[in-house]
């Protein structure tokens, strides 16, 4: 919400308040006079809005009006929330039985289209005033009463209630102390928008007859005498309209402006522009899976600044090659594995001197891929993501969404392509394959999930197969079956892999060679091999010391690197893990230092690497 | 590892929304039951005036059965509406189930129609508004939208209906703006009854939409490569589905109850303009079959709704246990 609605909301609630306090004691007179011979005047003269049928001026009577719409509106709003808080704060005070019972009941009449329900107690009641009033307040009763139980509920489950509840605090004192404070803001907030919707039904009531009945005059009433006069003025019934409608928008807007200022919902973030920092360059089709040159990720926050996942990364994937990417969580890893599958999000930046997979340059952003290179990354790239619940489609079967890929791509019949399916979920391991085919993803574990996953990678042949923290969120003995499948198929299809992990130890156990990335930077290329016999990079080293094996000495505290990665945002001058590192000195903070050669087939990027072999 | 079979945790889901209509069917019937004996002071005599004569007043006593005790009533109320004996109009002296069903089909005609334009109209727009704001270009026609749909929300449909009235009907004098004679009369009860509902709708599917497009299971179909028409259409839309049944199911429950509005509007020969002059003319026997026929219609829709929620999205059934 903008501070301009904010602004409005505020003022025109202060004007309707206005105009309900003052028309009354102002325009008694042109509202109530009387004068026949100047009945349904057309717009014009005097009078703006022209005359009712007994010569009395429309506006006046409309604003006059403002007072008993309104009077009643929030009388009844009022009303109706004590009666619902009431009935909803009772659950917390009675038994389980009766509060089961209760909340039934409310969840029915919640279900019930308030104006059936002032029907029926107008039917009771008669209209009038005091009729329409309480009319109203118990049919907005049961929306508070709702609102309240789901409130207390999340307050009762919270620790500061269990708290006290454990110092034996009362029932009632819990409820007035703990419980009512926190509940009351969301519940003010719906009963601003509720005095809209009070207004909506008062009106409709009232035009219907069966509300405020003349000579007490609401906008209702006057909507409905202006109905008949449609012919001779129809802005005599545009008037009431229009204050219907703005009445009702104003408390809305209230509402949500309130919501604000109490600090219940946050602004809305304002979405970045996107426009590619750089395009990507095309250049010759090497013979390497992945090629980034200068590969650089920006993400924009909803305050305004840039996160730069990916800095100036630069790497190649060959045929048939296993690359591990390491690092800390937030080191720009993720960012990269999608920026290479042209996966990034709509807000993401891409920019790159060079950026190609599988021979082909993407476009920037991953967006507007033509059909050439969909076809190519769709059969040839396959990728495993983290979570493997999360990325199923929950609505439809493991075999439907497996043979998409087949159907859209090679062409295959949707027979075909499900029988493709169930080979390839034989292919990872899985037990009664056909009957798995036919589950929902919520009714597999995650690592059936997650080898149906890569199940799906291999639908058609994939050169690639990217993996997102595969094993992440596994158990430790599925993250082995996981991983030893992975490593089967890239041996069966001769594919590459480019497996993200966090975990140093799952890189080592099914890669060649290892990327360390920190702060959005590659800080070390190593061969696996290079792991044991010497990293060249200080963050290597405590990386690798952090890992825990059956061999570590449990006498002694976890290795943990001091301090924390530093801020995404910021663009220091020099080496990013300075301020951490042990060896750090002389131009460590203040010239950033370049990925170059240390060693054969070895990469690091630090002013003094451990065992200057270079 | 796989959970045991869905089948039965579904029949469970079922069984408790058949029973959960049965009791609000019951609910309804009693409180409309009860209708007559919450009105303030006599009703006999509230229903015929304070100049009646007193002998008319017993008759009517008699005839309400309100001469006899509490229970007695209870039970022949119900054996009564089992056979379909809804009793007799005071107005008309017609039988009511006879005066509701010569105008249940223009009610349902009106309401039938003005949910086919909601569901199109607003499943289309939201979808449309849900790329639009998606690709963060046309920032214009996304702010158009969310500003436009969110008056029409606010506008109340019997305020729409004297807007369309006064535009069209007397304005410039296209359409008939009262009864029911011929296709052409649907048109404005119709838009009057939908626009609000339909605009909401679509609010509905382009915030879902919006939420869905930024989960992992949609980034797994762009991993597919799938063509944008494939990913919107197949992978998001049913996933938008469960919270837009939801809301539309209330639309459409309010629809409901939006057409007693709209029939006074429009002079429609329906139900909701009988139910308000029979509360104005205290008819109580023909407001109490209205009401139990009203709500009825909206406890169905509701139930309609939920197995359709249960059959589009198979975790409904495991959520709500």
């Amino acid at each position: 919400m903008s501070p301009l609605a904010r602004f409005t909301a505020w003022a025109g609630l202060a004007i309707l308040v206005a105009v309900a306090v003052l028309a009354p004691i102002l325009l008694d007179g042109p509202a109530g006079r009387i004068d026949p011979a100047n009945a349904l005047l057309p717009p014009g003269g005097g009078h703006p809005l022209g005359t009712d049928e007994l010569g009395r001026d429309v506006l006046a009577r409309v604003l006059v009006a403002t007072r008993l719409s309104l009077g009643i509106s929030v009388t009844a709003t009022a009303l109706g929330v004590a009666l619902g808080v009431l009935v909803g704060a009772l659950p917390a005070v009675v038994g389980r039985r009766a509060a089961r019972l209760i909340g039934a009941g409310v969840n029915l009449a919640v279900a019930f289209p308030a104006l059936l329900l002032a029907l029926f107690v107008a039917a009771i009641t008669g209209g009038g005033v005091y009729g329409s009033t309480l009319v109203i307040a118990l049919a907005l009763a049961p929306v508070f009463a709702r609102l309240t139980q789901t409130l207390a509920a999340s307050v009762q489950g919270a620790e500061y209630v269990a708290a006290a509840r454990l110092l034996g605090v009362g029932r009632a004192r819990l409820l007035l102390r703990h419980v009512v404070p926190n509940v009351a803001g969301p519940i003010l907030v719906t009963a601003m928008i509720g005095i809209s919707g009070a207004l909506i039904v008062l009106s409709g009531l009232s035009f219907l007859g069966l509300g405020v009945q003349s000579p007490d005059v609401d906008w209702g009433v006057l909507l409905n005498q202006a109905l008949n006069r449609m012919y001779t003025n129809p802005a005599y019934a545009l008037a009431p309209a229009a204050a219907v409608v703005v009445g009702g928008l104003v408390f809305s807007l209230v509402g949500d402006a309130l919501a604000v200022t109490l600090g219940l919902q946050p602004p809305p973030p304002r979405r970045g522009g996107r426009t590619p920092r750089r395009a990507a360059a095309v250049g010759d089709p090497g013979g390497a899976l992945v090629h980034a040159e200068r590969l650089a990720v920006t993400v924009p926050l909803p305050n305004g600044a840039d996160v730069r996942a990916v800095r100036d990364v630069t790497f190649t994937v060959a045929p048939g090659e296993r690359v591990g990417v390491v690092g800390e969580s937030g080191c720009g890893k993720t960012m990269t594995a999608l920026a290479v599958a042209g996966l990034t999000g709509p807000e993401a930046r891409i920019g790159a001197d060079r950026l190609e997979v599988l021979g082909e340059p993407l476009p920037p952003g991953g967006r507007g891929a033509g059909r050439r290179l969909r076809r190519t990354l769709g059969t040839s790239l396959a990728f495993v993501f983290q979570d493997p619940l999360g990325s199923f489609n929950p609505v439809s079967r493991i075999g439907g969404q497996l043979a998409e890929v087949a159907v859209v791509h090679a062409g295959l019949t949707r027979r075909d392509a499900l029988r493709r399916a169930v080979t390839r979920l034989a292919d990872v391991r899985i037990a009664d394959p056909e009957r798995v085919a036919r589950r929902y993803p919520h009714e597999l574990s995650g690592g059936m999930l997650q080898r149906g996953m890569i199940a799906m990678g291999l639908m058609n042949r994939p050169r690639l197969i990217v993996a997102d923290e595969p094993t992440t969120a596994l158990d430790v003995t599925v993250q082995r079956e996981v991983l030893a499948l992975l490593d089967r198929v890239c041996g069966e299809t001769g594919a590459g892999l480019l497996l993200i992990s966090h975990d140093l130890a799952v890189v080592a156990q099914t890669c060649e060679r290892v990327l360390v990335m920190y702060a959005g930077r590659i800080v070390e290329d190593l061969p696996v091999a290079a792991l044991t016999t010497g990293p060249a990079h200080p963050y290597t080293r405590v990386l690798l010391a952090s890992v825990v094996d059956m061999a570590t000495d449990r006498s002694r505290p976890l290795a943990a690197i001091p301090g924390r990665p530093p801020d995404a945002t910021a663009d220091p001058p020099g080496c990013a893990f300075a301020p951490r590192c042990p060896r750090a000195a002389g131009r460590c903070a203040t010239e950033l230092p370049e990925l170059i050669p240390v060693g054969d087939g070895h990469r690091a990027a630090c002013w003094h690497p451990i065992g200057d072999t270079a | 590892m796989a959970t045991p079979t869905a089948a039965p945790s579904r029949g469970r889901y079922l069984a408790r929304r058949v029973l959960r209509l049965l009791v609000s069917l019951w609910i309804v019937l009693t409180l409309s039951f009860l209708m007559v004996h919450l009105i303030p002071g006599d009703p006999a005599r509230a229903s015929l005036g304070l100049t009646a004569p007193q002998e008319l007043v017993e008759s009517r006593r008699a005839e309400l059965g309100l001469d006899r005790p509490l229970p007695v009533q209870y039970l022949t109320y119900l054996g009564d509406l089992a056979r379909g004996d809804l009793g007799v109009s005071f107005t008309s002296r017609l039988p009511v189930s006879r005066l509701i069903g010569e105008r249940i089909l223009a009610t349902l005609h009106l309401a039938g129609l003005a949910l086919v334009v909601v569901l199109i109209a607003g499943v289309a727009a939201g979808l449309l508004a849900t790329v639009v704001a998606h690709s963060g270009r046309h920032r214009g026609t996304d702010l158009a939208f969310s500003g436009g749909s969110g008056v029409l929300v606010a506008m109340p449909e019997f305020v729409t209906a004297v807007g369309l009235v006064a535009a069209f009907g007397v304005t410039l004098r296209w359409l008939p703006v009262a009864g029911l004679a011929g296709p052409d009369s649907y048109l404005l009860p119709v838009l009057a009854l939908a626009s609000g509902p339909a605009a909401a709708l679509a609010r509905i599917v382009r915030a879902e939409g919006l939420r869905v497009l930024d989960l992992e299971y949609i980034r797994t179909a762009r991993a597919k490569r799938l063509t944008r028409s494939r990913l919107y259409l197949r992978h998001a839309l049913p996933n938008c589905l469960t919270a837009t049944l939801t809301v539309a199911g209330l639309t459409l429950s309010s629809l409901v109850a939006g057409t007693v509005l709209i029939e006074n509007v429009f002079a429609w020969p329906g139900l909701g303009s009988a139910i308000v002059s029979s509360i104005t003319q205290k008819d109580y026997p023909l407001t109490q079959g209205l009401i139990l026929v009203l709500s009825g219609i909206v406890l169905l829709v509701n139930f309609a709704v939920d197995l359709l929620i249960m059959a589009v999205d198979p975790r409904s059934a495991l959520g709500e246990v």
